[in-house]
C-alpha cells in the first residue's frame, strides 16, 4: 500500500449552493421574489410577520415558508391572516437541524403555489450562527435583532450582520426600561457592516412597521437578473 | 451547531473523490470569517466518517486568516471585527482572504500495481 494525494480544491457548500441556484430559477420562472428573514430565536420574526400581513403589502401577493426545527406554532399564528403559509420542519424527529439549507427548501416547493404569490418569505429557524451559511435561494436577506438580545450581537455574530442587506431593529418600545444604549449597538453595527440599511421597528406597538412592509413590497418588485 | 451539516458535507466531498479507495488524511481550509469551530468540526467528522473508508481518516484544518483590502488600496489582516478601513474609515472594502470553507486534498491508499503477466 502506498499513499496518494488527491488534488480536490471544491467548496464544502458546493452542492448547496448547486441546490441553492437550482431553487433561484424555479422562483425566478414563477416570477416571486423571495426573502431570507433570519434571527435569534425569539426576536420577534413571527410578531413581525404577523403585523406587516395583517395590513397587506400594497397589492404584493406574499406567501410564507415557515421554517422550525419542531412544530407549527408559527404557522398556525399566520395562517390566521389568510396568507399561504407552508410549514418546514427540519426534522420529523428530535433533534432536527438549527438552520434551513437549500435542499431543505426545494423539498418544500411543490407545496407552496408558486403561481399564486409575488413573494415568498422564508422565516428561517431561530439561531444566529448557522442559517448564515446556507444560500437557499433568495434574493435578499434580512435579519432582525431586538434590542432585549444587548448592545454586542453585531461583534459576536458577524457573519450573519455581513450576510443581511437589512438590520431590522425591534422591540424599541422597551428601550425606555432597558440599559441598552442603540448608539452602542449601531456603533457596532457600522464597524461590522458599514452603511448597511437599518430601521427601528416595534412589532407590538407598530411603531416603524411600514417602513419594513416598504422594503418588502420594494424587493417584490425587483426585476430578476437576466438569466 | 452547523459543524453537523458542514462534516457531512465534507465527507461527501471526500468519498465522492476517494472512489472506494481507504481515505487516510482530509485536508480543509477554514477561514477566519466563517464562524467554524474547527474542534467541532473535528468531533463531528469522526462520527459521520464512521463506516466509510473515511473512517479513521485524518480531517487536518487550517486556519486562514481574514485579510481585507479598501477602495484606498489599504490592505490589512483582521484581528477583530471591524470592517471599516483603518487608513481612510471608508467602507468600499473587499475580502482578499479568509472567507472560504474548502476541501483542499484527500489523501487514499492505493493498491500496490501488480504488473501484467
Amino acid at each position: 500500500m502506498h499513499r496518494t494525494k488527491v488534488r480536490v480544491a471544491s467548496d464544502v457548500l458546493d452542492a448547496n449552493t448547486t441546490i441553492a441556484r437550482a431553487n433561484r430559477a424555479d422562483f425566478d420562472r414563477a416570477g416571486v421574489r423571495v426573502v431570507n428573514l433570519m434571527s435569534a430565536p425569539g426576536a420577534g420574526k413571527t410578531a413581525l410577520l404577523e403585523r406587516v400581513l395583517m395590513n397587506g403589502l400594497g397589492g404584493v401577493r406574499a406567501g410564507v415558508l415557515e421554517g422550525d426545527v419542531q412544530g407549527s406554532f408559527d404557522a398556525d399564528r399566520l395562517s390566521a391572516l389568510h396568507v399561504p403559509v407552508t410549514q418546514l420542519n427540519t426534522d420529523p424527529g428530535f433533534g432536527g437541524e438549527c438552520h434551513l439549507d437549500a435542499n431543505m427548501v426545494r423539498s418544500a416547493l411543490g407545496a407552496i403555489a408558486l403561481d399564486e404569490i409575488d413573494l415568498l418569505i422564508i422565516e428561517n429557524v431561530g439561531n444566529l450562527v448557522c442559517p448564515a451559511e446556507f444560500r437557499v435561494g433568495e434574493d435578499a436577506r434580512a435579519m432582525i435583532s431586538s434590542v432585549t438580545e444587548g448592545e454586542d450581537k453585531p461583534l459576536k455574530y458577524p457573519l450573519m450582520f455581513r450576510t443581511c442587506e437589512l438590520v431590522v431593529i425591534n422591540k424599541i418600545d422597551l428601550l425606555p426600561h432597558l440599559d441598552f444604549s442603540l448608539d452602542r449597538f449601531l456603533e457596532n453595527l457600522d464597524r461590522v457592516r458599514p452603511d448597511v440599511e437599518h430601521m427601528l421597528v416595534s412589532a407590538r406597538t407598530g411603531e416603524g412597521v411600514d417602513a419594513f412592509a416598504g422594503w418588502l413590497t420594494a424587493v417584490a418588485r425587483r426585476q430578476a437578473p437576466a438569466a | 451547531m452547523h459543524e453537523l451539516a458542514l462534516s457531512r458535507a465534507i465527507l461527501d466531498i471526500a468519498l465522492e473523490h476517494a472512489q472506494g479507495r481507504r481515505v487516510r488524511r482530509v485536508d480543509v481550509t477554514i477561514g477566519a470569517l466563517r464562524q467554524v469551530v474547527p474542534d467541532s468540526l473535528l468531533f463531528h467528522f469522526e462520527i459521520v466518517s464512521r463506516g466509510t473508508v473515511c473512517e479513521e481518516a485524518q480531517l487536518a484544518a487550517q486556519l486562514a486568516p481574514a485579510r481585507l483590502r479598501c477602495a484606498c488600496e489599504e490592505e490589512w489582516e483582521l484581528a477583530e471585527p471591524a470592517f471599516r478601513c483603518p487608513r481612510c474609515d471608508g467602507a468600499d472594502v473587499s475580502v482578499l482572504d479568509g472567507d472560504q470553507l474548502r476541501v483542499d486534498a484527500i489523501e487514499v491508499e492505493e493498491a500496490p500495481c501488480i504488473a501484467p503477466r
